[in-house]
């Protein structure tokens, strides 16, 4: 009884209503731009230059859109898109999950040199040139290939599923052995679904981390129109407004540009729509797994 | 004594021989283990340590037409003198001191401003009000730079062109004139500190929300009956509950001292401001790579790993020290 009536007093109900309210403002902050974006993007591109649209659109239009899927570059940008993000995240789950089971085990010789010689590679980065001149001696660049070679194992994530796999019983293993089951065996059939919620989060970052990298086009694939990728794009798009910005004074995207079967829109829309068409997927997706983020950023067991 | 001595090395022959055995039993015995672990660390030897053979052109005068890296001319030092000295010398220690500037007014904003909102959050008894403000906060840390850096140009133009900040701030009469805020020097640091902490603010309390939900609950059952009110429960249990998880994250954060960010600089570091926008990476790209200077670019390379790796061993140290977690 005493305690409820204290949850009543003037202080807590002014703290609750303050602490309530500046969360809501912070809210408000962090959704305004993307909501304003995705306005923009649904209005006619003509009629939001003239601004003062904030979180709905005033003349509301699919055609910035149609636009945008009509654009050949897009289009094709995204599906090279999605093939990169699907194939970095499906090798980085197998290669790392592989390591880190081998590397779990606590009577494996090698375990301490291996384990040194992937974490150092955290902070060891020879250089942009140098690894620039490694895909080049190797080929690779202008290819599909040099997407996903070079990142197939990530030290980070690897830390990550290690200290999640050393905490399954030894027994399980021990067991799986005396039924004739080999390591590979062990590593796929017991260990693997025993990770489920870990390999979840960090399939998530691998995947956000490839959908939303642009570098790897610049450095590696861009003379190969076929493999830009949607951040690729959109960022041509950006740099070409910003430096309009800077030249007119601040009228970005004020000139008409006519899209393919004579439809009108200017680059502040389109810039919205290819914005949105860049980072919906991944909005989709991210507050499913939530409750897991917890999991896959534990620090707490690095400790070798 | 000499057959004992020729006794003594018999046995020690037949150990060495044993634990040859061992090993090679042990070798046999985890064949799976090691079929699985050293082809995938001599795969990430050749992406993460064999493109170290770059760092020759740091001693050469490095043309790229000439395809074969052991037949270039080579310089000795020149490439490091022409980098720390003369005009090239005061240009990247201002690059150099931009990167620190940038990262550590990010780092020190974005740990102050994380403890504060996690206490908000954990002060939140309604949980599915707070689920829905985490999950809102989470959401721009899943945003790429590349459309961060275009909201945040947007968001800072003038009025005109969507710039709320400008049309907020003259709304509040705290402005009269909008302000050009991408082409004021002054501001760049601040606009770099500030987008950083917009997209990864939700991201960074994950930690420290964690590490409150862990803390006793009977420790403030106790300060309450000490008497204890709601502030002087934060100050003297959340706080110090989280203490370890603060020291943990700083420390190993100074290990990333020089990895500002590369898109922010680069892409709003226009030439108007760039005396506060270039940053090391910026100048590899920039003067390097575009510009096809690798020999400088290479070198401003191997001073940012040779202080990266510097700082990590040392935060390491420390944080051995004060009794926290280790990296190694």
């Amino acid at each position: 009884m005493k305690s409820k009536r204290k949850t009543l007093t003037f202080e807590n109900v002014t703290f609750t209503t303050i602490n309530t309210l500046i969360l809501i403002l912070l809210s408000v902050l962090m959704i305004y731009p993307l909501l304003n974006t995705l306005a923009i993007s649904l209005n006619d591109g003509l009629d939001a230059v003239k601004g003062g649209i904030y979180i709905w659109p005033r003349m509301f239009s699919l055609k910035n859109y149609e636009i945008v899927l009509k654009m050949h570059t897009i289009y094709n940008a995204f599906f090279v898109s999605v093939a990169k993000m699907l194939v970095v995240t499906f090798t980085n789950i197998i290669f790392t999950s592989l390591l880190s089971y081998s590397l779990s085990r606590r009577e494996y010789i090698f375990r301490k040199p291996i384990t040194i010689l992937i974490i150092l590679t955290m902070y060891f980065d020879a250089g942009l040139i140098p690894n620039y001149l490694l895909i080049k001696d190797l080929n690779l660049i202008n290819t599909f290939q040099a997407y996903w070679v070079p990142s197939i194992i990530s030290a980070f994530n690897f830390i990550v599923i290690r200290t999640y796999m050393k905490t399954i019983p030894e027994s399980f293993i021990e067991s799986a052995k005396l039924d004739g089951a080999g390591e590979f065996c062990i590593w796929w059939r017991i260990v693997m679904p025993l990770c489920k919620p870990t390999l979840a989060v960090i399939a998530l970052f691998v995947a956000v981390g490839s959908w939303n990298s642009w570098l790897d086009t610049l450095l590696y694939a861009s003379r190969a129109q076929n493999l830009s990728t949607l951040q690729y794009e959109l960022q041509k798009l950006l740099a070409s407004a910003m430096n309009s910005t800077v030249a007119k004074g601040g009228m970005a995207g004020a000139q008409a540009i006519a899209g393919t079967g004579g439809q009108v829109t200017t680059p502040l829309a389109l810039r919205a729509a290819i914005t949105m068409v860049a980072a919906v997927p991944i909005l989709c997706v991210y507050p499913f797994l939530q409750r897991y983020f917890v999991v896959g950023l534990t620090i707490g067991g690095v400790k070798e | 004594m000499a057959e004992i001595a020729v006794k003594k090395n018999n046995d020690l022959d037949v150990t060495i021989v044993k634990k040859k055995n061992k090993l090679g039993a042990k070798i046999i015995a985890q064949r799976g283990l090691i079929l699985m672990s050293v082809p995938i660390l001599l795969y990430k030897i050749l992406f993460a340590y064999v493109p170290i053979y770059g760092w020759l052109i740091a001693f050469q005068n490095y043309k790229p037409q000439i395809r074969n890296i052991f037949k270039q001319q080579w310089v000795g030092l020149d490439n490091f003198k022409k980098l720390f000295t003369g005009l090239m010398g005061d240009r990247f220690i201002r690059d150099i001191i931009n990167t620190l500037g940038q990262s550590l007014l990010t780092l020190i904003l974005s740990t102050v401003f994380a403890i504060v909102l996690s206490l908000m959050l954990n002060e939140v008894k309604n949980t599915a009000f707070k689920r829905v403000v985490q999950n809102i906060t989470y959401m721009p840390h899943f945003l790429s730079w590349i459309i961060v850096t275009g909201l945040v140009s947007v968001a800072l133009s003038l009025p005109s062109s969507g710039g709320f900040i400008n049309s907020t701030l003259m709304a509040l009469h705290l402005i009269k004139e909008p302000i050009l805020f991408l082409s004021k020097p002054d501001y760049f640091w601040g606009i770099v500190a500030g987008s950083n902490l917009w997209k990864e603010l939700g991201w960074n309390t994950i930690l420290y929300v964690a590490a409150m939900t862990a803390i006793d609950p009977t420790l403030y059952e106790a300060a309450e009956i000490d008497g204890a009110g709601r502030y002087s429960k934060i100050w003297n249990v959340t706080l110090p509950g989280i203490r370890p998880t603060i020291v943990i994250l700083l420390v190993m954060s100074t290990g990333y001292i020089l990895q500002t960010g590369f898109e922010l600089p680069y892409f709003l570091g226009n030439g108007v401001v760039v005396e506060r926008a270039e940053t090391i990476d910026v100048f590899v790209m920039r003067y390097g790579y575009q510009l096809g200077n690798y020999n400088l670019a290479v070198v401003a390379g191997i001073f940012k790993t040779a202080v990266g790796l510097v700082v990590v061993g040392l935060s390491n140290f420390v944080s051995g020290r004060l009794g926290q977690e280790t990296l190694v």
